[in-house]
């Protein structure tokens, strides 16, 4: 592939079309990141990952879509898969309220915390609106996708990418990846896949994704927010402060009413020594 | 789910213990400067006292905020690193007006400093140190300080309701009313404090009904603000989430904690039974103040502060537990 070149947007356009659900991609991102994992834990189903945390960077969700009742052929889909990852947002909720400056934009447009900046507060996990980040046990610290930040210093594409058989994950500069994840859906939607469509491939979802996606059926599905819900923390900040500022004008006022009241006449009733 | 529910898909960021004691001192430190900051601007004389005590009190709770805070980091050592952006290349003070936690970081330092300072005035003015009957920061100069001080305060009490907002937590960033309602009840659990407090400061006693009086008045603000709360969370459908079991019985105790409050209000609105007149207070009889203020009763000046102050911790616990 081409130079990888810093001052360029990358990222990923993962297809969940594509997705065989091989986990080749967790596999290969926590070998290079070197991520020892939890212990293992069987479910009830495929998915024994559980979800994005900072172990795993790669989560390959499995949606259970069986039908309770018999379907005519070709109306089943039994499965959704998708290899979920940090979305690497253009305005990202996490690098919004980190208060020591650890969760940076890099180089090559990618969310990155800092591992040696982060001090664990973990005001970024309570953000996160993609349950992404979590704090490393050991470490202390926050981690999450990096994008394989290392990798791409060294000209090579994310590990995940590299690994996956099916091309469901594709990496490469955002504004070629979007050109062809229209050309996807185009083909798709031609094919009869009403379903097929794009998630974060505009500005509509927090200014942009990185890590955008093609689904298969609702966000809400894939335990995305939609477009109303995809909200930054900021949001509150002036509905929160303008109601402490009422209260707190309340609460003077409060606080000098109760000193006034025994000057008036009626507070001597109880004066009798 | 119905279109009109807030969608919620993230983490719970563990905040816990150390967290819910924070909230609890930096209300009742935040809150106690404020009302001694009152007494000793609007009050009389024989309200010093009481003013001392509030001062005392908000920076005796204000001691382990930082401690609590440190410890709840994953990286204790790194805690300077909120202050200062360690990022290679770009070193310089972080402050982020739009990150509650970074406003907070600042404020919490400053309102420290006024908070030492005013403390170490009240031991001067008390005569603990140096001199007896020593000076404190008088005229202008003074009452400009200690306001100053009381606006941080507020700040302190209030702001760690806006950051629980600030995120993208079910519960948390639904409502816009968590500032004002941990301010409430800061307010009212540092008046039901120092209710408590001041009987082991007799010469404060003189100031008790002022401070039952506004604990009413407290609860009654915080009992609107509860509701507030509870209304805007209607619409993203997350109420069940903080009120369901067992954090209805945390709301039990939070209610629990408004019921003196409110009742003492709706029983005797703002008269405080056995509350010395104005006259000898300005007349400086202390001791008048004193056998008077001896008559409200344990129940009054001990097990309503009490459960005042259980209720503040229990508001707190329940909004910050139910949704991790």
């Amino acid at each position: 592939m081409a130079e990888i070149t810093p001052g360029r947007a990358y990222g990923f356009f993962t297809d969940t079309s594509v997705c065989i659900g091989c986990k080749a991609c967790e596999v290969a991102c926590k070998e290079w990141n070197q991520l020892p994992g939890h212990e293992p834990a069987f479910g009830d189903g495929f998915d024994n990952t559980g979800g994005l945390d900072a172990q795993n960077w790669r989560h390959v969700q499995f949606i259970d879509n069986v039908p309770d009742q018999t379907m005519g052929t070709g109306q089943g889909k039994a499965w959704l898969m998708m290899s979920d990852v940090c979305k690497h947002c253009k305005e990202a909720s996490c690098m919004e309220v980190c208060p020591t400056g650890a969760i940076i934009r890099t180089e090559f447009d990618s969310v990155y915390i800092q591992p040696d900046v982060c001090n664990g507060c973990r005001n970024c996990i309570a953000a996160c609106p993609y349950d992404v980040i979590s704090q490393d046990e050991q470490k202390g610290v926050a981690q999450k996708c990096t994008l394989c930040y290392d990798r791409m210093q060294g000209n090579m594409e994310p590990a995940c990418a590299k690994a996956c058989p099916t091309d469901s994950i594709q990496f490469g500069p955002v504004d070629e990846l979007r050109q062809a994840a229209q050309q996807r859906v185009t083909d798709l939607q031609e094919q009869g896949v009403t379903e097929a469509r794009l998630y974060g491939d505009d500005s509509s979802i927090y200014g942009g994704l990185n890590a955008f996606f093609l689904l298969m059926d609702k966000p809400e599905a894939y335990n995305l927010p939609n477009e109303q819900n995809a909200v930054l923390p900021r949001r509150n900040n002036a509905g929160g402060y303008l109601a402490t500022l009422g209260t707190a004008v309340l609460g003077v006022f409060g606080g000098l009413i109760a000193l006034r009241r025994r000057r008036e006449p009626a507070a001597e009733e109880g004066d009798q020594p | 789910m119905t279109l009109a529910q807030a969608q919620h898909f993230v983490a719970p960021p563990h905040w816990t213990w150390y967290i819910l004691f924070y909230f609890f001192v930096a209300g009742i430190s935040g809150g106690s400067y404020l009302i001694a900051t009152l007494f000793r601007l609007r009050g009389d004389r024989a309200d010093e006292p009481a003013a001392r005590l509030g001062y005392y009190v908000a920076f005796v709770a204000l001691l382990p905020a930082p401690i609590l805070l440190t410890l709840d980091l994953g990286k204790p050592l790194r805690f300077w690193h909120m202050m200062w952006n360690t990022t290679p290349g770009e070193p310089g003070l972080n402050f982020k007006y739009w990150s509650p936690m970074s406003v907070g970081v600042w404020a919490l330092l400053l309102f420290g400093v006024f908070a030492t300072v005013s403390f170490l005035e009240s031991l001067v003015r008390d005569g603990k140190l140096g001199r007896p009957g020593g000076r404190g920061l008088d005229g202008v100069f003074g009452r400009v300080f200690i306001t100053v001080g009381a606006i941080l305060g507020l700040f302190i009490a209030g702001y760690t309701g806006v950051l629980l907002a600030v995120s993208n937590q079910p519960v948390w960033s639904d409502t816009w009313a968590l500032g004002g309602l941990f301010l409430a009840s800061g307010l009212s659990g540092s008046a039901a404090m120092l209710v408590l407090l001041q009987r082991a400061r007799p010469a404060a006693r003189a100031s008790e009904g002022t401070l039952v009086r506004s604990e009413r008045l407290y609860a009654v603000l915080e009992l609107a603000l509860i509701v507030i709360f509870v209304v805007t969370l209607i619409p993203d459908g997350t109420l069940g989430i903080v009120f369901g079991f067992p954090w209805l019985l945390l709301w039990l105790v939070a209610f629990a904690g408004l019921v003196p409050g409110i009742a003492g209000l709706l029983t005797s609105g703002l008269t405080v039974r056995g509350e010395p007149a104005a006259a000898h207070r300005q007349s400086g009889s202390g001791g008048t103040a004193v056998a008077a203020a001896e008559r409200t009763s344990v129940m009054t000046s001990v097990a309503m502060p009490v459960l005042v102050l259980l209720g503040v911790l229990a508001l707190r616990a329940a909004i910050i537990f139910s949704i991790q």
